[in-house]
């Protein structure tokens, strides 16, 4: 079944909703000095499996559903939802919705009926929940256990969860969209606890991304998080104190990749950018990084968390060029900043749900390639920090300075990795830290399909990947001081 | 401009009973030997004005149900935010049949039937305002104006907010108990951009509050939010070092924060804690005290019982600087072999008693120091008690501020830096559930330029 047919089914149809009924709640939104509205339906289902203490602890599920209504006259956005999908309250929202703007018969626009669009989707329209069954799901997270307790016997604690989520959206606008996704995603966690000597450190591994179960249970991907995350923490058994000052700083290939996120992605944002509170605002033209570097945004890339087949405006997603050889290329945009900015749409506009008004935000994040051997890199380090995991980061985008958390790092002394160190934040500021990237690696790769993404209270998954790069100085806050 | 949904209190609390009781009848029916359920309803509204102009509108209505089953010791959970008929059916289905999947447990459970706060106190959390979003957007203009004009550097803006909200959330469980709280919740906020040559600074100011009477007025937000954002510009890195740490009072609570979650009983059974055993030793100072009071009238931490139903209570955390008591619900309580203290769902009001001494002679007993305004990202290990972070603030020498810093970060250990406090100044941030005043820690490492 195609996903506007699917979507039509699960959202439209148990409410008696027709084409016609929301095609005339849209026109009546123009009736205002309204330039644009839209609908956002929704329905979700979710499941998490939780073991610890190597038993089945919890379980849960849960499904919501509702419309999102938003009207927008100029910079402005009225916005009001629906936790049911009923033609009354869809009437009520629509009227909350549309006063912001005046009533009036000028600037009217004609609504021309919809365009329907249809995508080709990036990931299949399948209920992920009922890919495998129950005691399939169980059995993952048993195996994890089991995989984590027996490789070490340091090991005394194993956490692990498997989630999936079944999303199904349907989008009308009154520029004619009329599109629909079918979001599958899935994710699994495992986290140890090792213990010697009295010391106790963590290790975490996961993944997943818009595709079925099966994933996990094919090329041992379940056993593999299960033996990464035992890896990192007895690692992090040997930590010592990390250096504390600023210093040459390897980042390792893919999850690291959350640097771009922070540093430059969010300042790279269609709101920030129109609203000039972007370190990066007006900037496009410019350099923000040494000629080697050049990084994308790509919604396009199948199967990934980060991806869409559309956005939340029913945009098709693209891969969009920030940076080209240094020099900064594009903001991210949805349709209201791009329109107030003279730019156009770049597939970037997200929501957390139905009850949360759309906004640009990142897909999958990552630099492209260069042409250094990483061993080369490590090799070219006379004394800095070599950092492969990272937990989140966080940036200011005014003042451009960012955060992020190494959770796995080493010193690199004498071109060498040597100790591995106690997790550090790193901080940096986003407009010149890829000025000062010197090296970049052959080796790009992109994370495991764990990211999540907070902008102004929602959360969305999101992708992020890099490969091996060299940045000659950046502040390392650990408690070493020489 | 009206918002769009009627928000009937009373009528909202007989629907969400009628729930709860149904929900607890239909698990029963089909084989829960114990169930509980969660049902809330909000309401409210927000705006956003920037620049003098309205920039968003949002209508907000919420209602959720969240149901947890047991069959002798096995669990399920489920929750929707559908309240039809036919959603709740499936969901109290969807709970049973995960707890087919779960396994034995035997600390799993309701707390105690004895253990319920059968007859709670009113903490005085329902104030409900009638403004709405004409007015809201006149004082949101007037906030963001007051901040603009306050000084000539401030150049932009993300926008002035005011927000209200008003809720019931109920509680039943199959002892037959059934809590009901309604509550309502007001913020102004805004956020300004400041400029000169050395670029951009962003900071925000907020007051919030149960009662539209005890919010700040738009002046004082406005004006706060102006100097804040001023103070920033020009901020610089400094080199790497030792130094004495005053965390502000808006940002002091994570350290508590911290320390509540490393005497939690989740942390503690699961030995993800860096205060394993600590129950009866020195946790912090020996001058410090740090209480729970879960009843004060109309405080944002306030709760009558906890998310399991039972009882809250005054209660001594911290006396004398050793730890009194871990922070349980009946879960972890059974997984450490001890009773619930009522902290199911966490703290409720944790109040750190101050030293008596004014900001400024915080500022004077530190003398030469780092003053930490805002901390970013998330550098806190609660297993082992390793904590660097970013900060922004202010280089102070002789009890004076010299000038804002940023691009450093602060590190050390959280067991060091606890029982590392000197001093906390009376200046109570009482915008949170953890209240308490600034800061003043002995040494932590500053890493820089």
């Amino acid at each position: 079944m195609k996903n506007i047919d699917i979507a039509k089914n699960i959202l439209l149809n148990p409410a008696d909703l027709s084409e016609m009924q929301i095609q005339k709640i849209l026109t009546q939104m123009l009736g205002y000095q309204v330039d644009m509205a839209d609908l956002y339906f929704q329905a979700i289902q979710h499941e998490s499996w939780q073991l610890e203490d190597s038993i089945i602890k919890d379980g849960s599920y849960s499904i919501s559903r509702g419309v999102g209504v938003r009207a927008v006259s100029g910079e402005k956005s009225g916005f009001a939802y629906c936790d049911d999908i009923f033609l009354p309250s869809l009437e009520q929202a629509a009227g909350a919705a549309k006063s912001i703007a005046k009533q009036g018969n000028q600037k009217r626009i004609a609504f021309a009926g919809f365009n329907p669009m249809v995508t080709p989707a990036l990931y299949l329209p399948n209920n992920p929940l009922n890919s495998i069954s129950r005691a399939e799901k169980l059995s993952l997270l048993t195996l994890v256990d089991d995989v984590a307790r027996k490789s070490d016997s340091r090991i005394k604690q194993v956490n692990a969860s498997l989630s999936g989520v079944y999303e199904v959206i349907l989008i009308v606008n009154t520029d004619g969209t009329f599109a629909a996704d079918v979001r599958p995603l899935i994710r699994m966690n495992v986290e140890v606890l090792a213990e010697m000597n009295g010391r106790r450190e963590r290790g975490y591994a996961g993944g997943g991304g818009r595709f079925d179960y099966q994933y996990f249970q094919t090329n041992s991907q379940a056993e593999q998080y299960a033996k990464e995350a035992v890896r990192e923490a007895l690692v992090n058994l040997e930590a010592i104190e990390a250096p504390a000052g600023t210093m040459p700083v390897v980042l390792g290939p893919g999850w690291p990749g959350v640097l771009l996120h922070e540093a430059i992605g969010h300042g790279l944002e269609g709101d920030f950018n129109r609203k000039g509170s972007s370190a990066f605002s007006g900037r496009i033209g410019e350099r923000v990084a040494s000629p080697e570097c050049t990084v994308v945004d790509d919604g396009t890339l199948p199967g990934r968390r980060g991806s869409l087949t559309i956005d939340d405006e029913g945009t098709k997603t693209q891969c969009t060029v920030l940076i080209e050889n240094g020099i900064l290329k594009n903001y991210m945009q949805d349709k209201l900043n791009a329109k107030l900015m003279r730019m156009q749409p770049t597939g970037n506009a997200r929501r957390e749900s139905y009850a949360n008004l759309p906004m640009p935000r990142m897909t999958n994040t990552y630099m492209l390639n260069g042409n250094h051997d990483p061993a080369d890199i490590i090799r070219s380090v006379k004394k800095g920090l070599y950092a492969v995991n990272f937990g989140g980061g966080q940036v200011d985008i005014t003042s451009g300075k960012f955060v992020f958390s190494a959770s796995e790092a080493y010193l690199i002394e004498n071109g060498k990795i040597t100790a591995p160190v106690k997790g550090a934040t790193l901080i940096g500021n986003g407009p010149d830290v890829l000025t000062k990237v010197s090296m970049i690696g052959n080796d790009l790769k992109l994370d495991s399909g764990v990211g999540v993404c907070g902008k102004e209270g929602q959360s969305v998954p999101v992708g992020v990947g890099q490969p091996t790069l060299k940045i000659d100085s950046l502040t390392v806050g650990g408690t070493n001081h020489e | 401009m009206n918002n769009p949904h009627n928000f009937d209190v009373v009528a909202e609390e007989k629907q969400l009973r009628e729930l709860v009781s149904d929900i607890l009848q239909q698990a029963k029916t089909l084989g829960a030997t114990q169930a509980e359920v969660g049902a809330a309803s909000d309401n409210g509204f927000s705006i956003n004005v920037r620049l003098g102009e309205v920039d968003t509108v949002e209508f907000q209505r919420d209602k959720s149900i969240g149901i947890t089953v047991y069959f002798g010791q096995r669990k399920g959970t489920a929750s929707s935010s559908d309240i039809s008929r036919e959603a709740i059916k499936q969901t109290v289905e969807a709970a049973c049949d995960i707890a087919k999947y779960t396994s034995e447990d035997p600390c799993n459970g309701l707390a105690e039937k004895e253990l319920m706060a059968f007859d709670y106190p009113d903490i005085d959390a329902y104030h409900p305002w009638s403004l709405d979003p004409i007015t809201a957007i006149e004082l949101a203009r007037q906030c963001e104006a007051i901040g603009m004009t306050f000084d000539k550097r401030i150049k932009n803006s993300e926008g002035s907010s005011v927000s209200t909200n008003q809720g019931i959330q109920l509680y039943g469980n199959s002892h037959g108990f059934i809590g009901k709280v309604a509550s309502t919740r007001h913020n102004f906020s805004c956020v300004l951009v400041a400029e000169d040559a050395s670029g951009m600074q962003r900071d925000y100011e907020f007051t919030t509050a149960r009662d539209p009477m005890d919010l700040w007025s738009i002046e004082e937000v406005g004006k706060k939010a102006a100097k804040r954002t001023v103070s920033r510009l020009q901020a610089r890195s400094i080199s790497t070092r030792n130094t004495p740490v005053i965390f502000a009072a808006e940002i002091a609570k994570s350290i508590f924060g911290s320390l509540v979650a490393a005497v939690s009983g989740g942390n503690l059974y699961r030995e993800t804690s860096f205060l394993l055993n600590s129950l009866d030793t020195q946790v912090v100072p020996a001058w410090m005290n740090i209480m729970e009071k879960p009843h004060i009238q109309k405080a944002l931490g306030s709760a009558a019982f906890d998310s399991e139903g039972v009882r809250t209570k005054e209660q001594s955390l911290v006396e004398k600087g050793v730890l009194q008591h871990y922070v349980l619900g009946s879960y972890s309580a059974r997984k450490l072999g001890m009773k619930t203290t009522g902290n199911a769902g966490g703290v409720n009001n944790l109040i750190v008693e101050n030293s008596n001494t004014t900001f400024q002679g915080l500022l004077k007993q530190m003398g030469t120091g780092l003053l930490v305004t805002e901390v970013i990202g998330h550098g806190v290990n609660i297993t082992t008690g390793d904590y660097s972070r970013g900060a922004v603030g202010f280089w102070v020498e002789n009890g004076e501020i010299l000038f804002p810093v940023e691009e450093i970060t602060i590190a050390g250990n959280l067991k060091d830096m606890l029982l590392g406090i000197q001093a906390v100044s009376n200046d109570v941030d009482v915008r949170s559930n953890i209240q308490t005043g600034s800061v003043l820690i002995n040494n932590m490492m500053l890493a820089g330029q």
